[in-house]
């Protein structure tokens, strides 16, 4: 255990100083990345005051909210990708990975979190100017204040499992881009990231129960901004639980079988 | 003693597509896909001692880095087996893969961005290394190769050979008892191959580790390893060592001398290899030196003669012509 902790601090700081050597393109990253939520805000913001002052049970203010969470929780859903997958195994990264007494997934999981310290910090002046001009609701309780904090961790882990698994399928066939599209854009609506599943219609928040994208992305917003029970929380975080127990199962039974097709082909 | 490296019969095949050029055969591979089964390595057996230095020479395509990437654990055999310090490399264990390190000329395990030190104390931690025997490696590496006004610069504005020497110094730092070293020295100038000559040998005398070095550069060879190992389209071609070698596949000698006098015919005595003013070097079968050697000294006013075998990369070009017709 006090190997993998000395792993992981190193590993982060690493990942820290790295990043930190370029702050003006982190900054620009993610200014870029904003402009995804504030569309969505302007343009639910706009319906709700259309519809009286809400939409769904949320005010603009509540959107506000919502949206502002958003872009911590999109830096905290960032994992190394299937695309990286594919780049690491044709430049033959991989191999110095494997090469290592340490499994790969290891180094993934410990240089993006580190990255994430990074983040986090060039998070909060974004954060305070939006909430300065969007004025958000947002007056969460201690406990829903903890239960994000270990939700967005959470919904790391779980991202970063299923990124994964995904890439995996590199093993079998060198391109799969198409493939990992098609699961993005159902990500995309079932997760909340495109609007709050509240607004959706049943059958897809029904649907997104099923699949871990919710689990990932609306729930940690959801869980802050207010719009859980104490037991819905709980729930959601044994969700988050359940689907990390599952995944790393599945991605231990993959992983054994994917490295025997390994073919060393970049390097 | 027993073997540090032991492989039996050892193969690697690979299922390759293949298809002609053209949109026809394109459309035709969308139907039917055509498959080529490509022996890489051919039921190879070889064993190699603790503390050799082995070098292992083919030429491209030969099947000399699947070896490698099989005996390092990246690749498993299709058949035969393979023991490294007693591990099955396949299993990759983490205490095998502690004592082992493979060094290839293309490989990049430092941080582009960062001083090299900041890599190294990532090794450091992947490798549990104790602080202070970290120190004293990383301290001892650095001094042996030179690198002490380097490892405070970004990596990308190093140099390519002195990147290699920082790479090399993140592998060893685990202090590995086996190297396998994938050209090491590709794309270096003379200078920076020598010293990381230099080095792989005093760490072998230092620590006693065992190496198995390619290479394309045959000073590398002739400078390290006293045995060789020769494979062609997968198949062992010889092992053994290198003087050996070059006795075996060495069929000419090089006769150099200076001629005094007249110009002679010196297509009589053997091919003229050059023939620069008064110097001259000629190409004799090996079976004919002594007779041409005193026709020479008898028949014309010739000094500073001198008999040598053909030059390493001669032999090796020969071995693997052989070669090509041994398995073709």
């Amino acid at each position: 255990m006090k190997r993998y902790f000395d792993y992981y601090r190193s590993m982060m700081k690493l990942a820290i100083l790295e990043e930190w050597q370029y702050p003006l393109k982190n900054y620009f990253y993610m200014i870029g990345m904003i402009a995804e939520p504030i569309i969505y805000l302007v343009v639910w913001s706009a319906v709700a005051n259309q519809q009286g002052g809400a939409v769904g049970g949320y005010t603009p203010g509540a959107l506000a909210a919502y949206y502002i969470v958003w872009t911590l929780v999109r830096n905290m859903n960032i994992a190394f990708t299937p695309y990286g997958w594919e780049w690491r195994i044709r430049e033959g990264r991989l191999s110095t990975s494997l090469m290592r007494p340490i499994h790969p997934l290891h180094e993934d999981v410990a240089f993006f979190a580190g990255w994430k310290v990074v983040v986090i910090i060039l998070w909060i002046p974004l954060a305070l100017a939006l909430s300065l001009i969007f004025k958000p609701e947002l007056n969460p309780t201690l406990l829903e204040g903890l239960v994000f904090f270990v939700a967005i961790w959470m919904a790391y882990l779980i991202r970063t499992i299923t990124l994964s698994l995904l890439g995996m399928v590199t093993f079998w066939t060198t391109r799969v881009s198409a493939l990992f599209e098609l699961i993005f854009a159902a990500e995309l609506i079932l997760s909340g990231r495109l609007v709050p599943l509240a607004l959706m219609p049943v059958w897809v928040q029904e649907l997104a129960w099923f699949f871990p994208f919710r689990w990932t992305f609306g729930f940690p917003i959801e869980a802050l901004i207010g719009q859980m029970t104490t037991s819905e929380l709980f729930i959601g975080l044994g969700m988050q639980s359940a689907w990390i127990i599952f995944g790393a199962v599945a991605l231990n039974l993959v992983w054994k079988v994917a490295i025997r097709k390994f073919s060393a082909v970049g390097g | 003693m027993p073997s540090v490296i032991s492989i039996s019969k050892l193969a690697k095949h690979y299922e390759v597509p293949e298809r002609e050029a053209g949109l026809k055969a394109a459309a035709m591979g969308l139907i039917k896909r055509r498959y080529k089964n490509v022996k890489a390595v051919d039921e190879i057996t070889f064993d190699i001692q603790p503390g050799e230095v082995v070098g292992f020479l083919g030429p491209n395509g030969a099947g000399k880095t699947t070896t490698l990437k099989m005996l390092s654990g990246l690749l498993y055999p299709t058949s035969g087996h393979v023991s490294v310090l007693g591990y099955e490399p396949s299993k990759r264990s983490h205490d095998f893969l502690r004592q082992i390190t493979l060094v290839m000329g293309n490989r990049n395990q430092l941080s582009w961005d960062l001083p090299a030190l900041d890599s190294f104390d990532l090794q450091r931690a992947i490798y549990s290394i104790p602080m202070d025997e970290f120190k004293r490696a990383r301290d001892e590496f650095i001094d042996l190769l030179d690198l002490k006004e380097l490892v405070q610069k970004p990596v990308r504005n190093l140099s390519l050979g002195e990147r290699m020497k920082m790479e090399i110094v993140g592998a060893l730092l685990h202090k590995p008892k086996v190297l396998f070293l994938d050209e090491p020295t590709l794309g270096l100038d003379v200078t920076m191959q020598k010293r990381i000559r230099t080095f792989v040998a005093e760490y072998n005398k230092r620590y006693g580790a065992t190496v198995l070095l390619t290479s394309h550069y045959m000073a590398d060879v002739e400078a390290l390893c006293k045995r060789v190992i020769v494979i062609h389209h997968g198949r062992l071609l010889f092992d053994g060592d290198l003087s050996k070698l070059v006795e075996k596949f060495s069929a000419f000698k090089t006769i150099g001398f200076t001629a005094n006098g007249a110009a002679a015919d010196w297509s009589q005595f053997g091919d003229v290899v050059s023939a620069e003013g008064s110097r001259v070097t000629l190409r004799v079968p090996k079976e004919k030196t002594s007779a041409v050697t005193s026709r020479l000294l008898n028949d014309l006013a010739v000094e500073d003669l001198t008999v040598e075998a053909a030059p390493i990369e001669d032999v090796i070009e020969s071995v693997f012509s052989v070669g090509r017709e041994a398995v073709e």
